[in-house]
């Protein structure tokens, strides 16, 4: 029996790294300290065994060897003219380089699960930079914390408890009692009942009421109507106030901005709030990132290509330009002829138009699990679990890189190794 | 009678719990609902009836919830294929398309619950 202590969990951007895994003849028996969406992620459960192919979507998979499956995979992408390599946020940095060499060598489009997530926050940070900071100063400094259309209790647990709100920090040793926590939210949310203050704003509203303690905090509280996206105007002057007076605030957001109307613009004039706060006192913001790796890739295509998602190396070079290039984009205009999903699930995640778009072309998965990308696959490659069976580099919600270890042994082959030999087949098929 | 709502679709711990398990009972236990507040569940029925959800971009049957966080009109459905049934394809030229704040008419009906591999043999 070997104990694992500070392990690192590999589900969502919290990546906490005071987990505990008890291991026995290579199988996981026990993990203390994660959250029950952590425990069942390291415990895992009965994989896709052996690699499958089908040629018609509406029949039976056939088991395949590896060989076979990369070789149809490699043709496939070989002979597509838009293929798009999609997934990417559940694997490891190491990956990530990888799908970018092979999109480069097939002149494919990459994006990352962002895409459904806060691909609308990176157009943001864009236009107006990023006042952030990290979760430790944020655990060790915040007096005054603010959820805005995010949700920790349900999507990251142990956020409140590791780093934001009960946590006890440098500057705050009360925890919880020592920081006021306000959540903004268009219902009533298991973290919106543990807040101090809660604002229920009417879906959609979001940048109004933005827009609105802008110009309270600019001391034009006179131009405000009475009650914005339904919250009364008294209520937001009190919550300038509020704000005002904090010595250090931390804002999260989360869909709740970046999938409402105005999308990115939501996140664009919250980081102007934030701007605008800091001529007062410390203010920092950041995205409630989902997958473990999502910011990962984000980084490692940033520095790769130059742009951090939705990459188009059709004209030979990064062109990046979502709305145009982004995966659902270049689905819904029926433009792409190939798809390889990896460490993502564009079956369940994406809109039912595009899933009938993937449903009509040729469709690579490469994944541990059968999900619905699995039902409207060809070609599906089963993979080692990156961060549980493969060690490598992920990066936090905040932009920390950190290193994961390898808790067992892979049963199967790990995704470096199938692009490294995809790739490879690529070149020779287009070479000959 | 059929009632008017504003959709929104998001993360819950149980979708999270079973998000690497979608061929799960669990899964479809943890996604293929949608919660309303008790004073609109009651205008479509009871909780633990099937539901069916229609939007201009598709249409699915859930089991319906009660969750008196939700304001009067607001109906959310954990994401996953059965809330992408109804989602707004469009993503309004920044490639996001709209899980959020679409329209949405709820009537009670008989019809089951797709599985996962039903409902997406839909698209097929």
């Amino acid at each position: 029996m070997t104990v694992i202590t500070d392990a690192l969990c590999p589900f969502c951007g919290c990546t906490c790294d005071d987990i505990t895994v008890v291991v026995e003849d290579n199988k996981i028996m026990e993990v203390k300290n994660a959250c029950k969406i952590g425990v069942a992620k390291i415990k895992g459960h009965h994989r896709i065994k052996a690699p499958m192919m089908r040629t018609d979507k509406k029949g039976e998979f056939k088991e395949v060897s590896y060989d076979e499956a990369i070789e149809a995979a490699s043709k496939i992408l070989a002979g597509s003219t838009r293929p798009l390599l999609y997934g990417w946020a559940s694997a490891l940095c190491e990956v990530h380089k990888k799908g970018i060499l092979l999109a480069e060598e097939l002149g494919a489009i990459i994006d990352n699960t962002a895409t459904v997530c806060h691909a609308p926050s990176t157009l943001a940070v864009h236009e107006k930079g990023l006042p952030s900071a990290t979760l430790g100063q944020v655990k060790n400094r915040a007096d005054l914390v603010v959820f805005w259309g995010s949700n920790p209790v349900h999507a990251h647990p142990r956020h409140m408890g590791r780093y934001s709100v009960f946590a006890k920090g440098f500057f705050n040793e009360k925890g919880r009692r020592g920081r006021k926590v306000i959540v903004v939210d268009v219902r009533k949310t298991d973290t919106a009942a543990m807040a101090d203050e809660y604002i229920q704003l009417q879906q959609g509203s979001d940048y109004l009421v933005i827009s609105a303690l802008r110009a309270i905090l600019a001391g034009q509280a006179a131009v405000v109507p009475d009650v914005v996206g339904g919250v009364p105007k008294e209520q937001l002057v009190k919550l300038v106030d509020t704000l005002k007076a904090a010595k250090f605030g931390a804002v999260f957001f989360g869909m709740g901005l970046t999938q409402s109307i105005s999308r990115y613009k939501n996140i664009d004039n919250a980081i102007s709030l934030i701007t605008e706060l800091n001529a007062f006192t410390k203010y920092v913001i950041t995205p409630m990132r989902g997958h473990y790796n999502v910011t990962g890739f984000g980084n490692v295509c940033a520095w790769e290509t130059g742009y951090g998602t939705a990459v188009d190396f059709a004209r030979g070079a990064p062109y990046y330009n979502p709305g145009e290039t982004a995966a659902n984009d270049v689905l819904l205009r029926k433009e792409t002829d190939a798809a390889m999903i990896i460490a993502g699930d564009a079956g369940a995640h994406f809109p039912a138009d595009s899933v009938r778009q993937l449903a009509r072309i040729p469709v690579i998965q490469i994944d541990p699990y059968w999900n619905p990308t699995t039902e409207v696959a060809n070609v599906v490659i089963p993979v080692a679990i990156c961060g549980v069976e493969v060690e490598g580099t992920a990066y936090r919600m905040d932009g920390v890189s950190l290193r994961y270890r390898k808790m067992i042994e892979p049963t199967h082959p790990t995704d470096v190794e199938i692009l490294e030999k995809i790739t490879e087949r690529v070149r020779k098929i287009r070479g000959d | 009678m059929t009632l008017k709502v504003n959709l929104i679709t998001g993360r819950t711990i149980d979708q999270g719990v079973t998000i690497e398990n979608k061929t799960s009972s669990d899964y479809q236990n943890a996604t293929a609902y949608c919660e309303l507040n008790s004073n609109d569940v009651g205008k479509v029925g009871k909780p633990g009836n099937n539901i069916k959800i229609k939007t201009e971009h598709g249409e699915v049957v859930v089991k319906l919830k009660e969750n008196n966080g939700n304001p009067d009109g607001l109906a959310f459905i954990p994401m996953g294929p059965w809330a992408n049934a109804l989602v707004d394809p469009d993503t309004k030229g920044c490639g996001m398309p709209g899980f959020k704040g679409i329209p949405a008419q709820i009537d009670a009906t008989n019809e089951k619950i797709l599985l996962m591999k039903e409902l997406i043999a839909r698209y097929k």
